[in-house]
């Protein structure tokens, strides 16, 4: 590494303060020679090689866990490589901090905004590398400007002056792609951008990268969502498992990319035979949730799901969902209306009460609401009925019976784990999952609630997750999916309720066209 | 739009949000449990400085330093006579004595070690279970003190036959210091207020609630004279000594064992450990899963208080003449010296309080062979220290870091299956 030298090629952009020739910024080729980056054991970037042409969309496909984000985290100076090279225009250079690789001409977009969400758009843009007058004085007028200017130039509409913790999040992603256009940036990353948008929000995500490739800015788009590569891609880049698995045209099938992202052939949709339809047996009315201060975070939900029903909730994220389902499992306070289960009112019953009413509940976080991380496999699956029969007598645990439950549960789920007493914090996302799903659905229910239920699990656990719920749903039971993935509203669901800020905006059979659905999640009534 | 209605589309991963316990939730957590070897070596290493400085302010090593280039071996002897002397003292003062007479002579500092060690077991135990719900009680002075006022108040007003007597002031002391900590809970849960500053709080009101009472008829002893300080005990209510003649150890150790038992019992094999363990290590999760985490936290809080209830019981009744408001001796926060050192365990709070009595014991013969005593303070916080510091520990012995070998295990575990698939 001799050949290298430490820090930047040029001197870092002072771009705030003189003025912004768009159009005569030289462009910039990216090269990746040889990256290889090891956590411990674990290869996380094996020999990466990877080049992106100036003013080119060079898409990253892979699953969770493949390696993308670790091999953008070393461009961006967050990791040091173990082993291999980063060349702008052919010359190789080092960055030991984002600081350096800013000052290169490399942005990132991080899938969780950098934002201070008290601070204006223009504050928030020069915040780093504040413009100075006379040495002392913020020259904030020069950070408006360039705000302005960049909007107007690719047709972002933002106001310089507007609180960004008052837009919404797409406005948001935005101001973090004009952060990285304010320093210069020629190679920008955007790391999982449209995880966080509605359909409508992506379609214009999508028109701004071509806009930027067209003026000469090189975008690696980091994304699992094939649909969206096909749409914009010039170039794209398989990774599975820390290697470049294909480099892919975007004139590639869906089902190739799959497969090259999983390595297998890969079953796209959910098995499932028409309902045979029971009962109307949960009925929500006038659903509503108010917060600490009074506002409407649910607002009048009403619906219904009949026995051997799916009814799935589609939306964007925090947009009620979240709020819905805690509100029936009696975790919120300030909830009013009525939800019937069974002939029975459970608003106001306590989480006890409602899960001995029979209702499972399948949280979004698992980690957080699902799982003791620290406990064992089999402590965990007793973690809702840690009260009398069949865990315990007395006050004392029947750890016989605990045993037999959890090496039944993990030959029934297939868990992978090396014993009942492997901690849960040990196991994969997936194997995770099928722990809260033996544990909720052990019991006998009446109802079952699953939210986010296959998020950030492999392709196996997935469809795994998805037969299980949908056998629930056959055993006659009504099902409630809250997920923010389209494909799995659609493949799941019997009825699809579309939620937008608290509300239902309209409740609609299953083979709804996604562009409808879209509009629903993005406020518009079908 | 065609496309995608026929192409069935792939039903991705979503992303997940990466929600891990704050960095400093994992290091408290990671002191309080605690691993064996660490703190094994944690106590070694005290002892060693602790030898150092034994040496350093040893008299004829210092003189000897004068003529160290001409004669080293001086030195060197003086050096290992003051850590012999220094040690011996210690071992001689809190184990046996082998210069002793009689057996009784002989193993009386074991005894006394006992002695010190129960009210340090019975307190470090309450401050063990606050510790595994999450919770940081470190009121126990004022718990102790609650204890041994209601302890001592049943033990010189009423005056019952001999085993009732004595048990109604046990249960007393108990229910007295687990009626504060059930307050502190209350207001965690009611009010969200942070225990710890409640329990420091509470801590002032106790001492100087205890300190009022023991000059008004309620707690003072007649006899003397306007100071604060209580009757003593009726005989019917002091606890026996345990093996008669002049051995100071009391029934009040056989007690602790059964806290101790009842502990174990507690946190590994009822349900209501297991569910304070669950709210301990995650709350949400909890809560989730139908747990009243309110009333975990109220329930937690009189049981932790009512363990450090049965040191100011031993306190109050493991004597024959009354006590006074200094009765709780540091036994509240050497408590937390001793649960963190025993990593909340039944069977280490047990051991840490013994290797905490025996100090305790040591320290005056420590002092007749000319070693400052203030030294066993500095080894117990130095102990402390090396527990509270993992990393430093982990790097003086190079031990790999838990975390590190926990994610490389798994990352292995990871790869070797995901290649496996097909």
């Amino acid at each position: 590494m001799a050949e290298c030298h430490p820090g930047v090629l040029r001197s870092p952009p002072d771009t705030l303060t003189r003025p912004f020739y768009w159009q005569n910024l030289d462009t910039m080729k990216l090269e990746l020679r040889g990256i290889t980056k090891r956590f411990g054991a674990l290869v996380a970037n094996d020999r990466i090689n990877l080049t992106v042409e100036p003013g080119e969309i060079h898409c990253l496909l892979g699953e969770n866990g493949a390696g993308k984000s670790t091999l953008m985290n070393v461009l961006y100076g967050l990791y040091k490589a173990d082993e291999g090279e980063i060349l702008l225009d052919d010359e190789p250079v080092r960055f030991l901090s984002p600081g350096d690789a800013l000052a290169a001409g490399i942005g990132m977009v991080h899938q969780h905004f950098m934002l201070i969400p008290v601070f204006t758009v223009a504050e928030n843009v020069m915040l780093g590398h504040e413009p100075v007058k006379g040495g002392v004085v913020l020259d904030l007028p020069a950070a408006r400007a360039l705000v302005a200017d960049i909007s107007k130039r690719f047709g972002f509409d933002i106001d310089p002056d507007d609180v960004v913790g008052d837009l919404p999040v797409g406005a948001q992603q935005r101001v973090e792609i004009i952060k990285a256009l304010a320093r210069d940036a020629q190679v920008l990353v955007l790391d999982e951008p449209t995880a966080v948008l509605t359909p409508q929000e992506t379609d214009e995500l999508m028109i701004i990268m071509k806009q930027l490739a067209a003026g000469g800015t090189s975008i690696v788009f980091i994304t699992h969502k094939l649909r969206e590569v096909k749409e914009v891609a010039d170039r794209i880049t398989v990774m599975r498992l820390g290697k470049i698995v294909a480099t892919a045209s975007p004139s590639a099938s869906t089902t190739e990319l799959a497969s090259l992202m999983v390595g297998r052939a890969v079953d796209l949709t959910v098995d499932k035979n028409p309902p045979t339809l029971g009962g109307e047996s949960f009925v929500v009315a006038g659903l509503t949730v108010l917060d600490a201060n009074g506002q409407r975070l649910l607002d009048d939900v009403s619906f219904t799901i009949r026995e051997g029903e799916i009814l799935a909730v589609a939306g964007v994220q925090g947009n009620g969902q979240t709020e819905l389902t805690e509100a029936i499992l009696g975790l919120r306070s300030g909830v009013k209306g009525s939800v019937m289960l069974d002939g029975n009112e459970i608003v106001g019953a306590s989480v006890r009460q409602t899960l001995d009413a029979g209702i499972g509940f399948v949280p979004e976080d698992r980690k957080k609401d699902g799982l003791v991380a620290e406990f064992s496999v089999a402590e965990n699956l007793m973690l809702d009925r840690s009260v009398g029969q069949p865990f315990a007598k007395g006050m004392n645990i029947q750890f016989d019976y605990r045993e037999d439950f959890a090496q039944k549960s993990i030959k029934e789920f297939d868990i992978r784990t090396q014993g009942t007493d492997t901690l849960a914090g040990r196991l994969s996302g997936g194997n995770q999952q099928k722990v809260v799903l033996a544990r909720e659905l052990s019991r006998d229910l009446r109802l079952l609630i699953a939210s986010q239920p296959t998020r950030g699990l492999d392709v196996g656990s997935i469809e795994f997750v998805h037969d299980r719920i949908v056998a629930t749903r056959d055993s006659g039971i009504p099902v409630l999916i809250v997920s923010t993935e389209l494909d799995e509203v659609i493949g799941l669901a019997d009825r699809i309720a579309v939620m937008y800020r608290g509300k239902i905006v309209g409740i609609v059979d299953a083979d709804t066209s996604r562009a409808t659905l879209g509009e629903m999640m993005a406020g518009i009534a079908a | 739009m065609t496309d995608q209605a026929s192409t069935p589309t792939m039903v991705t991963p979503n992303l997940e949000p990466e929600t891990p316990p704050s960095r400093w939730a994992v290091a408290w957590r990671d002191i309080v449990a605690g691993s064996p070897l660490r703190t094994f070596l944690a106590i070694v290493l005290a002892f060693v400085v602790g030898a150092v400085l034994i040496v350093l302010t040893n008299e004829d090593f210092l003189e000897s330093v004068g003529y160290i280039f001409s004669r080293p071996s001086d030195a060197v002897e003086a050096a290992v006579n003051a850590v012999v002397d220094g040690y011996g003292a210690l071992f001689r003062g809190s184990i046996l004595n082998l210069q002793g007479d009689t057996f009784a002579e002989v193993v009386r500092p074991f005894t006394e070690t006992l002695r010190l060690a129960t009210p340090l077991i019975a307190a470090g135990l309450g401050i063990a279970l606050s510790f595994r719900v999450g919770m940081f009680n470190i009121g126990g002075q004022g718990q102790l003190l609650f204890g041994a006022g209601f302890a001592g108040f049943v033990s010189f007003n009423l005056h019952l036959p001999f085993p009732l007597h004595l048990l109604v002031a046990i249960i007393a002391g108990i229910l007295g210091a687990a009626a504060y900590g059930a307050l502190v809970g209350f207001l965690k849960a009611r009010t969200g207020a942070n225990e710890v500053i409640v329990t420091i709080m509470l801590n002032y009101i106790a001492f100087y609630l205890i300190t009022y009472l023991m000059r008004t008829p309620v707690l003072q002893d007649p006899g003397a004279g306007g100071t604060p300080k209580t009757p003593a005990p009726d005989v019917s209510a002091q606890l026996p000594s345990l093996f008669g003649g002049g051995s100071a150890l009391h029934w009040g150790f056989i007690l602790v064992i059964g806290a101790t038992v009842l502990f174990w019992w507690l946190m590994e094999r009822s349900t209501l450990g297991y569910r304070f363990r669950a709210v301990g290590l995650n709350p949400s999760a909890a809560l989730t899963a139908g747990i009243n985490v309110n009333r975990i936290y109220i329930v937690a809080m009189a049981l932790s208080a009512g363990f450090v209830g049965v040191a100011g019981v031993t306190q109050a009744l493991g004597r024959t003449a009354g006590f006074t408001p200094t009765v709780d001796a540091g036994i509240g926060f050497d408590a937390i010296t001793v649960a963190l050192l025993g990593g909340s365990t039944a069977g280490g709070v047990f051991l840490a309080g013994l290797l905490f009595g025996a100090m305790k014991a040591g320290g005056p013969s420590m002092q007749i062979a000319d070693v400052p005593p203030e030294l066993l303070g500095v080894v117990q916080g130095l102990i402390v220290l090396l527990i509270a510091a993992p990393p430093l520990v982990r790097a003086i012995f190079r031990l790999p870091s838990p975390s590190a070998q926990i994610a490389q295990k798994r990352a292995a575990r990871r790869s070797a299956k995901k290649g496996g698939v097909k």
